[in-house]
């Protein structure tokens, strides 16, 4: 219901650091239900999340806020599915390089704003802005794919931080940034297939996050969307007995507990049956049956759309999970543009502590 | 943790609502809400005198906002005067004691919690207060990315990380999977080097609940960290030690993954007489993970040494798991099965020369 955007009761006051995820979770949602998104909303998208770019680069969870890596991820694939010339404007490219140095570690690692706590969950958001709007230079991820590396854990998938549990979230986000920077290839891709596999619900058929725990629709995306991306990886590798027409979990067996399981009577989808529905699961659900429903890319496509055929959804990119025209477009879009010289100054070397103005987001108290 | 770390909040705040309107006189109309502050107690920022220097700064949505959310009356207040005290970078106390409000409104605004930072170092704040303060606020909350952030921030300023285990225990008690709480667990325990008693803890949590994957990966994240797994002693000790669980379990999946987990860089079927133990547990103690761990088995003796049985056994137990033991993994299960047969099967030694140069007998190798 594209009333939401404008104001909906389930928007409560935790998600106001969040406001730039509502907008992509919606926006997502309504691309992949190809329910088209007027001039005028499309417009006051721009203008909003023109409101929460920080002067210092990044975009913010709200007007006045500092910049956070997850909010500066959630604006800029908003934009891009918003895909005008006014939404690629928004972005303040030189000023987003600038912000990324200043959230860059010594280890590779990001943290996910100044002053922040690090997790793969910033290298992600970092690599997959930086590529989409053309800012992206070797020495901006350098060493961030072997400090990716150490997130693989003995259960093949992939912790937030290395010596942690493998998890759907940061296994995807680990893997996605590892595939936009070219080297997902240094991954142990068997122990990760064997592991995402495994988080496939016998019963239930949706996925759980960690091994041992409960199923939810979310991880629909986060972990069914990792087949995809380690089929393409496999394919890279030279690995001849890929499947031609399914990935490697049970299609079929996903949408059923997405449709049958995940929806809300009144509108929107939900973790479990009980739950209660919100905008973050709509998006996740449903992107989990785009994935679930097509098979393989632009030139080898094999669709399985379980029940009727209005249930077919549009197709998703499963790196960047917005719709494929639309990263491409971006893409054609920023690559026709130089990337910005970096102002380095980055990193825990300038004012510090009761000196710095708080106000700003220069201040770098955490310790790399 | 989810990827914006919200998925739960979003679907607890619903339930949680305590802050509603307070009472409100405006113009003689009078809004009631006796439930959250029967005698008025709470007075507005904007009605306090010791304020009313301080000239509120409203949110900037703009002018056609969007995913605007609902705020409390008491909310806007609150965020109006925090907003005011930034643009000032006002350091004071009255702005500390505010952080404290805007907090309880909010604890995912990280921009809040950077400025409680600045100001907790700025006006020279008391820090064991502040653990205090932190530990009942991570309590109520213990599923939000800042609260951990910001405690580990005070641990570090203290340098005493003596409160730590036994506080995040505490945590683990009312949710014994909380993935926040085993990161700041691991981080103190590495960065304090408190490994000692580590192991015994995680002893103690598998015998409340042996199917706490977190739990499993404590283990490995303990003995890697301190003896290692490359002496006999201990690598005998460790699987001895799956081998029971699993046989009081036997469909604990974590215990098969930390025993593979545990032996895939050295071997699977290096270790004597694993292989046997396993083949008599498939009588008694049957599913799906062990066939899986026989498969690795398989495939691990084959790449040391390539027989003709080996490889069919590998391929049948593929097929057994593909068509009736594990059916939701049928599609990996076929792909591991061709990938075998590809590596290792007859077409793969016929016409293709060996490393050395020579052809490869015509066929392969009996079992002796």
């Amino acid at each position: 219901d594209r009333k939401a955007f404008v104001v909906y009761p389930q928007m409560c006051d935790c998600l106001d650091a969040s406001r730039p995820w509502l907008c992509y979770w919606i926006l997502h949602s309504l691309e992949l239900l190809e329910e088209p998104i007027p001039a005028a909303v499309a417009s006051d998208v721009c203008q909003f999340l023109a409101r929460c770019q920080s002067p210092t680069g990044g975009f913010a969870g709200g007007p006045g806020q500092h910049a956070h890596l997850a909010p500066t991820y959630a604006a800029v694939n908003a934009l891009c599915i918003i895909g005008t010339e006014e939404a690629y404007n928004v972005i303040d490219r030189e000023k987003l390089l600038d912000f990324l140095w200043s959230v860059k570690q010594p280890d590779g690692s990001f943290v996910m704003h100044v002053g922040g706590e690090v997790d793969v969950r910033s290298a992600y958001c970092a690599a997959s802005v930086a590529s989409l709007t053309n800012i992206l230079t070797p020495k901006l991820f350098e060493d961030t794919p072997s400090w990716i590396l150490r997130c693989q854990n003995w259960e093949g998938g992939l912790g937030g931080v290395p010596g942690l549990e493998a998890h759907g979230g940061y296994t995807f986000c680990g893997t996605a940034a590892l595939v936009i920077l070219g080297k997902e290839h240094m991954l142990d891709l068997k122990a990760l297939l064997r592991w995402v596999v495994s988080r496939q619900m016998r019963f239930e058929g949706g996925f759980q996050g960690r091994c041992n725990k409960l199923v939810d629709g979310c991880y629909s995306f986060w972990q069914a969307g990792l087949l995809p991306l380690l089929h393409r990886a496999f394919f890279k590798e030279g690995e001849s007995q890929l499947s031609r027409q399914r990935w490697m979990f049970e299609q079929q067996a996903l949408q059923e507990y997405i449709l049958l399981c995940c929806q809300n009577p009144a509108g929107g989808l939900l973790d479990k049956p009980g739950k209660s529905r919100d905008f973050y699961h709509t998006c996740y659900c449903l992107s989990g049956l785009s994935i679930a429903q097509h098979f393989g890319n632009v030139d080898l496509h094999h669709e399985l759309i379980l029940g009727k055929e209005e249930n077919r959804l549009a197709p998703t990119h499963p790196v960047y999970n917005i719709c494929p025209e639309k990263v491409a477009q971006a893409l054609q879009h920023f690559h026709q543009l130089p990337v910005p010289e970096a102002d380095q100054r980055h990193g825990a070397s300038s004012a510090d502590g009761p000196s710095a103005p708080a106000a700003s987001s220069g201040s770098a108290e955490h310790q790399s | 943790a989810t990827m914006s770390g919200l998925e739960e909040t979003s679907n607890e705040s619903s339930e949680l609502k305590e802050d509603n309107d307070f009472d409100v006189e405006v113009e003689g109309h009078v809004e009631v809400d006796y439930a959250s502050d029967p005698f008025r107690l709470y007075m507005f920022y904007r009605d306090r005198k010791e304020w009313a220097d301080l000239e509120p700064v409203p949110q900037d949505d703009g002018p056609n906002p969007v995913v605007k959310i609902a705020y409390s009356e008491k909310f806007s207040d609150v965020y109006d005067y925090f907003r005011a005290l930034l643009k000032k970078d006002e350091r004071s106390d009255r702005a500390f004691a505010l952080t404290a409000e805007a907090i309880e409104l909010n604890a995912a605004n990280y921009t809040v919690w950077h400025y409680r930072r600045v100001l907790l170092q700025a006006l020279q704040k008391d820090l064991r207060e502040e653990m205090r303060y932190i530990t009942d606020i991570i309590e109520e909350q213990p599923k939000n990315y800042q609260v951990w952030h910001h405690r580990r921030m005070v641990v570090e300023w203290l340098n005493d990380p003596s409160e730590e285990l036994e506080f995040i225990a505490d945590i683990l008690s009312q949710d014994a999977k909380n993935y926040h709480a085993w990161q700041h667990r691991q981080w103190v325990i590495q960065e304090y080097k408190l490994w000692d008693n580590e192991l015994e803890f995680v002893e103690k949590l598998l015998e409340e609940d042996v199917r706490n994957n977190s739990v499993w990966n404590q283990r490995h994240f303990v003995i890697s960290h301190t003896t290692g797994y490359s002496s006999p002693a201990i690598l005998d000790r460790e699987v001895q030690y799956c081998l029971n669980q699993i046989r009081k379990a036997p469909h604990n999946e974590s215990a098969w993954n930390y025993l593979k987990g545990i032996l895939q860089d050295r071997g699977m079927s290096s270790h004597p007489g694993l292989l046997e133990q396993v083949l008599e547990l498939k009588e008694t103690h049957c599913s799906p993970y062990l066939l899986a761990f026989l498969v690795d088995c398989y495939e691990d003796a084959l790449e040391n040494n390539n027989q003709k049985e080996t490889l069919n056994r590998a391929l049948e137990v593929c097929e057994y798991l593909a068509q009736e033991k594990d059916t939701i993994r049928k599609e990996y299960w076929l792909f591991l099965q061709r990938s075998l047969e590809s590596r290792f099967g007859p077409s793969a030694a016929s016409g293709e020369p060996l490393a050395d140069g020579t052809e490869p007998p015509a066929g392969q190798q009996e079992l002796s």
